[in-house]
């Protein structure tokens, strides 16, 4: 099976000789989805780490077709890069964004959703290591409840971040997009079909993949993707798809694995008390009796 | 083919005969008739575009800038407001070298709110990196829209531009107005050629970060492009006079100025009431001349200089204020004269502002303040700054 996979996607490499942290979610996700792509992509990346560690001149990472957008602009750039090709007489090819959590849920939610709304024919991926890791850990509207950052410091008064994540894919997909899925590095095999599945539709297309940042969680380099399947294995993420109006679950643990331990892992929770923990657990659970009650499973 | 137009209408039927390939734009007054317009176009077949309805000026840039990138020649249009949303685009357009081009109705910033016409929009941009004209009439402001492309993407210009019309007294009246055949149009502005966009079979990395070693490279090539436009534009002006037969004259136009005792330098649409009030005061035997400024960015140092050498006094008129100093357009008359060494009296004049109309006798009077001397700088309406002491 994974090797079906594996030969489904390019053997080029398209992203490499960037100087991304060791153990980059990020760079995973961007990586991978290039491979699925092929060359006949051209990738629009706003300010932010992948920007950052791949895009300095006279080192340029991508060997295909990029380009940095402003921090709001990645949506509304892709927009202009895919009307511009097809003026100019391009066909089958694919413009793909790659927007992290802050550049997605904060600062370029307006710009995405007129791109949703116009239904322009772009692929959108969010790699959402949950904070503003390019600029050193600050809070994102993506940061999860009870995580530490620079901005969200732990103390005795008040426990990290007070407010849980914003739902992207939910908010994708009540414009009636096409094609919205959430995926994580950590189930590369589910985010691969789905990239894949996302450049045959016409249309709008959102992926928000779970890509952690070792630097910003506090685990080992060598545990990203274990941290990333860890993260849907205790039921905080889930992997879905939504299509022709209607929420798929595309994966249903058997049995949730313990969310107290995911978060002890990670140097970001270890401030949380026992109370901080089950609210957590609650809220994982409040959230999937919404997912068994509306999403259908196969 | 006559016709007559708003000053929105004729810079529409202008960017119509120049073929963009993709508009995107956001509504805002007064900007609203030349995108309404252009939108009909596309509807109609006239024009063969792709037309984008982004959800804000931010978007309207980025997607522009996207869409040059690619290589196509792309239009948008704003105003005030917008233009200040979208600042961050400006800088990022002319730094990307994309030679987009940007209609802008000069309109007052909030606060206080207000849609008339006065510069301080495009003057706070002047920064930016863009080619700044600044029309005064719907036939020059049609032109304009038609030689913009042609200046903008000279390859050693490769600078977005931004073409300026006074809100309302210049998008909204009307005039008749001369078209230009299609046929003709083409001659003169051919498809948009360049090596700065992707390329599928040398793919390219664009828009990137360069640090301190090789930044300010980067930045005095930008800044010789933008000059290079100034031998550029008196090129494509002759051209245009060649085809069309109408001509412009370059950086700055000016009136009576031969021997021109008494000079007003402006901008825009007020620049008429200026050469009739200068024509009425030479009947009293005064000898009053105007310049107007036609480019603002590149700045015609060399142009100013000459014309104002030999004059006894001159004031700029602008509507715009750099709170705290002067007008910014006086501070750019004072430099170029300061750099050829010439020492005449200079005034400034700021007047219009959130669209306060300037009369004949406003005109008048700025004359006859520079003949008896005035403070340095003077609100139309309200006095000098230091109340003449």
């Amino acid at each position: 099976m994974a090797n079906k996979v594996a030969e489904s996607i390019s053997r080029e490499e398209f992203f490499y000789g960037h100087k991304a942290c060791a153990g980059c979610g990020g760079s995973l996700a961007v990586r991978i989805a290039l491979k699925s792509l092929g060359e006949k992509t051209v990738s629009v990346l706003p300010a932010g780490c992948m920007s950052a560690v791949g895009f300095n001149f006279p080192q340029l990472c991508f060997s295909n077709n990029s380009i940095i957008s402003t921090f709001a602009g990645t949506a509304s750039m892709l927009t202009g890069v895919e009307a511009g090709l097809r003026a100019k007489g391009y066909k089958d090819f694919t413009a793909v964004g790659f927007a992290g959590d802050g550049g997605t849920a904060d600062i370029g939610i307006q710009a995405l959703s007129g791109a949703i709304d116009r239904n322009d024919n772009i692929i959108y991926i969010c790699y959402d290591n949950e904070a503003y890791m390019n600029t050193g850990i600050q809070k994102s509207g993506l940061t999860p409840f009870g995580a530490k950052t620079t901005t969200t410091p732990a103390g005795k008064n008040i426990h990290g971040n007070i407010r849980p994540k914003k739902n992207m894919f939910e908010i994708a997909a009540a414009h009636d997009i096409p094609y919205a899925a959430t995926a994580s590095i950590g189930y590369l095999n589910d985010f691969i079909a789905k990239v894949q599945k996302a450049s045959k539709i016409q249309g709008t297309k959102y992926i928000h993949v779970i890509a952690p940042c070792p630097t910003g969680w506090g685990v080992a380099p060598d545990k990203t993707v274990e941290i990333a399947r860890k993260v849907v294995d205790c039921g905080l993420w889930y992997l879905a798809e939504y299509e022709n109006g209607e929420f798929t679950l595309n994966h249903k643990p058997k049995e949730f694995s313990s969310v107290e331990e995911y978060l002890r892992k990670q140097g970001r929770f270890k401030h949380l008390t026992d109370e901080d923990i089950k609210i957590i657990a609650d809220s994982r659970d409040k959230k999937w009796e919404h997912i068994e009650k509306t999403f259908s499973y196969r | 083919m006559k016709k007559f137009l708003s000053g929105n209408e004729a810079f529409a039927e202008g960017i119509r005969l120049a073929r963009p390939q993709v508009i995107s734009a956001y509504p805002i007054t007064p900007q609203t008739i030349v995108v309404e317009r252009l939108s009909e176009m596309v509807e109609d077949g006239s024009l063969s575009a792709e037309y984008i309805h982004v959800e804000s000026e931010h978007s309207a840039l980025s997607c522009a800038i996207g869409a040059s990138a690619a290589g196509a020649r792309a239009f948008t249009a704003t105003s005030s407001q917008g233009l200040l949303y979208m600042a961050e685009c400006l800088y990022y357009a002319s730094g990307g070298r994309f030679p987009i081009v940007m209609m802008n109705a000069d309109r007052s910033t909030a606060l206080p709110w207000n849609i008339y016409g006065d510069q301080r929009d495009s003057l706070s941009q002047l920064d930016s990196g863009w080619i700044q004209a600044y029309a005064e009439n719907a036939q020059e402001a049609l032109d304009l829209a038609l030689m913009s492309y042609k200046i903008a993407e000279n390859k050693k210009v490769s600078t977005p531009f931004m073409a300026n019309l006074d809100g309302f007294v210049l998008t909204h009246t009307y005039e008749t107005v001369d078209i230009p055949e299609r046929e003709q149009a083409d001659k003169f502005l051919p498809p948009y050629e360049t090596d700065n966009r992707f390329d599928f079979d040398n793919p390219k990395n664009m828009a990137f970060s360069a640090g301190p070693d090789t930044n300010y490279i980067f930045k005095y090539k930008e800044h010789e492009g933008i000059l290079s436009a100034r031998e550029v534009i008196k090129q494509t002006e002759n051209e245009f006079a060649e085809i069309f037969g109408r001509r412009y004259t370059g950086l700055i136009e000016n009136y009576l100025t031969d021997d021109a005792e008494y000079i007003i330098v402006t901008l825009g649409s007020i620049a008429g009431l200026c050469r009739e009030t200068a024509d009425k005061l030479r009947k009293n035997g005064i000898k009053a001349g105007v310049v107007r400024l036609r480019y603002i960015r590149p700045f015609p140092n060399e142009e100013i200089s000459e014309v104002l050498k030999n004059a006894k006094a001159y004031a700029v008129l602008e509507k715009d204020i750099s709170f705290g100093n002067e007008g910014t357009v006086f501070t750019n008359v004072n430099s170029a004269l300061k750099k050829s060494g010439i020492n005449v009296r200079g005034y400034n004049f700021i007047g219009g502002l959130g669209g306060k109309n300037i009369s004949a006798s406003d005109i008048e009077k700025i004359y006859s303040d520079i003949q008896n001397g005035t403070d340095s700088v003077n609100f139309i309406g309200i006095g000098g700054e230091n109340n003449g002491k």
